[in-house]
């Protein structure tokens, strides 16, 4: 034991001992920014990607026509330096900064955009995000078979710096969906170079090969830790860019994370455990962020199932939990409790229609469905994915329902792809879910509840419902088409195949060094305006 | 010799072939796939991607796929790693793997192997007690216990050490302690049980009856055959360690081939899975291998056959 002790004295002596200076630190000198992205991604084509840690890889390395907003959600000029818009939104054409380059030099042309929205859109690529482009006129009839002229897609460029999109109807927050990456531009003649354009398995993305047109352009890639992107000389605000270097960290346990930001040696974690929120709240209050996120949790309601068929027994049960209970003792991360579906303030949408919290109208309407106190009641399982905070909070939810509605509840904890196919399958009663806005507009939540919807396995339908969605797809007049929302969503509470518990809020710690970064419902930051100061002390 | 090296491959091909398929048809039967996320996409693109892997086709015409593919040494792409190959995967991480275990097996194998002659020698004394003590301790404390406390003291309080990542020689101080001290308390008892039974032995106190001095007893006669019970946990200790812990990889953030083994399965990354059972596999299989060589040549009453 006293070798092992002069073994870790002599290594540790060896590589200097004592403090060394850490990366923030030298960070903060160079404008070398270290953050934690959470998870290895799938890849960085944009075609084949699906998750948030890819998300924000390819808002450094890809540019689209639009840009993020560092302060909320209002897109900015990004590749197109400006558009104009038909009387009827439903054409947009951009106008392209003549300046904007790839990093290889080449100009970002009109072409480029039709030539990488083909690719997205052609069937054998298999693009899991192609239904992102479905708002262009005939992308999913392109995209589904049913025409393989890719002229009829609505995209042309008019010349090399003039695109013009085609709608299928007014979309309003089609701005905003073009900061989506299954929008971003591709440098098409390196995809070709490195295998095949319409199929997967194309090896362009890896360093060295990688052309993009963002403000970054890849450097380093070690799988399972980390992908270095520098500054791009070509990028056409490239004199506006502060950082020199991004590491993105693939660090997946959250314990981990914390401790290497402790150390000094991030920036930013990707999350904070819950149980660090308190401590960090007491000790060091300066380095914790709580930003409110657009995303809802709530319990998924099997409307096929008796007894939860009936609306007055989904609606007991939604009555019954007190949420402010839960995101006070259960989450504590600053979360708001759900009273509707829609997170408040999605694009200037908060829901009217609310549901109370009222035990004893609960238990009234459980008398009234033949469930007095909850006699005769089947007992109700839920089903949630492995985590210690589903489970925590499907605790305090059956102990709710036992001691206000007498009802007898049980837990199935499953692993995730398990829990995916039991909620698919119809195979639950009532379910864990979340969700998170694609882009910021009402319909990227309530469209979901559509009768025979891809994501509407609470099998709920609505003719109604059904009928005033469309309605709001179809109207120009954005007070209007808020209006019909609102009506859509009285109807989702009043029915409830959801029960809303509470909107996401973004839990996380940052280096006061880092400068540029503010809360967005979003959580899209865009590197480039970002840079490190020196702390002060 | 080689006759006996060649018969043992030839009878690991069949084992390897039992193995692909207990472990393709064993991910098929499980619930969910590679591209069940929570986002659904439209049924239409599923039909695509599926399309694309072949896995639109029956089970058995992909097991017909996938091993024809298989005998040409090539296990396929990954399906959650879109462009990776499974053979670039398990390229990239093993040396990383391999690195940390050959450090931890020497931490394990040094301090565990000195502990437990030490206390073979003084049975019964405090020269026993405090290291087996230790030891017990040691196989008690698991590495999701023993990896914080370690960054905490030397990576957060002390400073010395970065709290996680792969980049400086320093870097490997933590974890190999971390993962090799967990194997020295198993090595440190079986080494002085060892140890122990050969002292008791007619030959040794033969040698002692001649005069040869303690230190000659320990280490001309009785050490070939105390380490032989270690040589024999060797080899799979070594497998398991080479091959990456979960666990400690994900502590000190290791791109290690450790975390692969448990996220490729809640991925449904089936190539992947297969892929890493197979060299996981292999590996024990020349592990073995080559621990029974050795301990031939350290018992000359073994024989090859």
């Amino acid at each position: 034991m006293t070798r092992a002790l002069f073994f870790v004295l002599a290594v540790a002596a060896l590589c200097g001992c004592g403090r060394r200076e850490t990366r923030v630190t030298s960070g903060n000198k160079e404008q070398v920014l270290h953050v934690n992205n959470g998870a290895e991604p799938q890849n960085l084509d944009p075609h084949v990607v699906t998750g948030v840690p890819e998300h924000h890889l390819i808002m450094s390395l890809l540019e689209g026509l639009m840009s993020e907003d560092p302060h909320g959600i209002t897109p900015q000029p990004g590749t197109a330096e400006r558009w104009d818009i038909s009387p009827d939104q439903t054409i947009y054409t951009f106008h392209l900064r003549k300046n904007a380059r790839w990093s290889n030099g080449d100009p970002v042309t009109a072409q480029d955009f039709v030539r990488t929205y083909r690719r997205a859109l052609t069937p054998s690529l298999a693009s899991e995000y192609a239904y992102m482009l479905y708002v262009m006129k005939g992308a999913e009839e392109f995209n589904t078979g049913k025409i393989t002229d890719f002229d009829q897609v609505g995209v042309k460029a008019l010349d090399d710096h003039t695109l013009e999109v085609k709608l299928n109807s007014p979309t309003p927050y089609f701005l905003s969906l073009l900061n989506h990456y299954s929008w971003f531009p591709l440098h098409i003649p390196t995809i070709e170079r490195y295998g095949p354009l319409y199929e997967r398995g194309n090896r362009w993305t890896k360093p060295g090969k990688f052309v993009g047109n963002g403000a970054f352009a890849l450097h380093e890639w070690r799988v399972n830790h980390m992908i270095v992107v520098r500054k791009s000389p070509t990028y056409w605000d490239a004199a506006n860019v502060k950082l020199n270097k991004i590491y993105f960290y693939s660090i997946e346990s959250s314990d981990t994370d914390e401790r290497a930001f402790r150390s000094g040696q991030l920036h930013k974690t990707f999350v904070l455990p819950e149980t660090k929120i308190d401590t960090y709240r007491e000790k060091y209050p300066g380095l914790l962020r709580i930003d409110p996120f657009m995303g809802t949790y709530f319990y998924l309601v099997n409307t096929k199932k008796p007894p939860l068929d009936d609306k007055r027994v989904r609606r007991a049960l939604a009555m019954s939990v007190d949420r402010e209970a839960i995101v006070k003792n259960v989450t504590r991360g600053g979360q708001l409790p759900a009273y509707h579906f829609t997170p408040p303030g999605t694009a200037g949408y908060t829901a009217r229609a609310r549901f109370p919290f009222d035990i004893e109208g609960a238990k009234k309407l459980l008398a009234e469905a033949g469930y007095p106190n909850g006699k005769g009641m089947p007992p109700v399982e839920i089903l949630f994915n492995t985590l210690e905070t589903h489970r925590a909070v499907a605790e305090a939810i059956q102990d709710m329902w036992k001691r206000n509605l007498g009802i007898d509840v049980r837990l199935l904890n499953q692993e995730w792809k398990v829990y995916l196919d039991s909620k698919k399958t119809g195979n639950y009663q009532v379910a864990r879910y979340g969700w998170i806005g694609d882009y910021p507009d009402p319909n990227s939540f309530l469209d979901l509840w559509l009768t025979g919807g891809g994501n509407n396995d609470a099998k709920w339908s609505n003719l109604e419902y059904d009928r005033l969605i469309q309605e709001a797809g179809r109207t120009a007049d954005l007070a209007k088409r808020l209006e019909v929302f609102q009506q859509a969503e009285a109807i989702l509470l009043d029915e409830m195949p959801v029960i809303p518990i509470y909107f996401y809020t973004r839990v996380y710690a940052i280096q006061p060094g880092v400068k540029g970064w503010y809360p967005t419902i979003l959580d899209n930051h865009p590197w480039h305006k970002l840079w490190l100061e020196e702390a002060k002390n | 010799m080689f006759r006996f090296i060649a018969r043992r491959f030839l009878q690991t091909i069949p084992v390897l072939f039992i193995i692909a398929t207990l472990t393709f048809f064993l991910m098929k039967s499980t619930k969910g796939g590679p591209f069940d996320t929570e986002k659904a996409t439209t049924p239409e693109i599923k039909k695509q991607l599926e399309a694309h892997y072949g896995l639109n086709k029956p089970v058995w015409a992909q097991y017909l796929d996938y091993m024809g593919n298989l005998v040409q040494g090539d296990l396929g792409p990954s399906f959650k790693y879109a462009g990776w190959k499974v053979t670039e995967l398990i390229a990239g991480a093993f040396p990383v793997s391999l690195e940390l275990g050959c450090y931890a097996l020497a931490v394990a194998l040094t301090i565990g192997m000195i502990m437990g002659f030490v206390a073979a020698l003084r049975p019964n004394s405090a020269m026993d007690y405090v290291p087996m003590s230790l030891a017990t301790l040691g196989i008690c404390l698991p590495t999701f216990v023993m990896g914080p406390l370690l960054i905490l003291t030397f990576g957060i309080a002390l400073g010395w050490f970065n709290s996680s990542g792969w980049f400086f020689m320093s870097d490997r101080v933590l974890p190999a302690l971390t993962l090799g001290g967990y194997y020295a308390a198993y090595t440190s008892r079986i080494a002085r049980s060892g140890m122990m039974e050969i002292l008791s032995q007619d030959f040794i106190r033969t040698a002692r009856a001649k005069g040869a001095t303690e230190w000659r007893v320990i280490f001309k006669h009785a050490f070939k055959g105390a380490i032989q019970p270690v040589v024999t946990l060797t080899a799979p200790v070594t497998a398991s360690m080479v091959t990456g812990s979960f666990i400690v990889e994900k502590i000190f953030d290791i791109p290690g081939m450790g975390r692969f083994f448990v996220t490729a399965a809640f991925n449904r990354d089936l190539t992947l899975v297969v892929g890493l059972v197979l060299f996981y596999a292999t590996l024990i299989v020349v592990l073995n291998l080559i621990a029974d060589i050795v301990l031939v040549w350290l018992n000359p009453r073994l024989r090859f056959e």
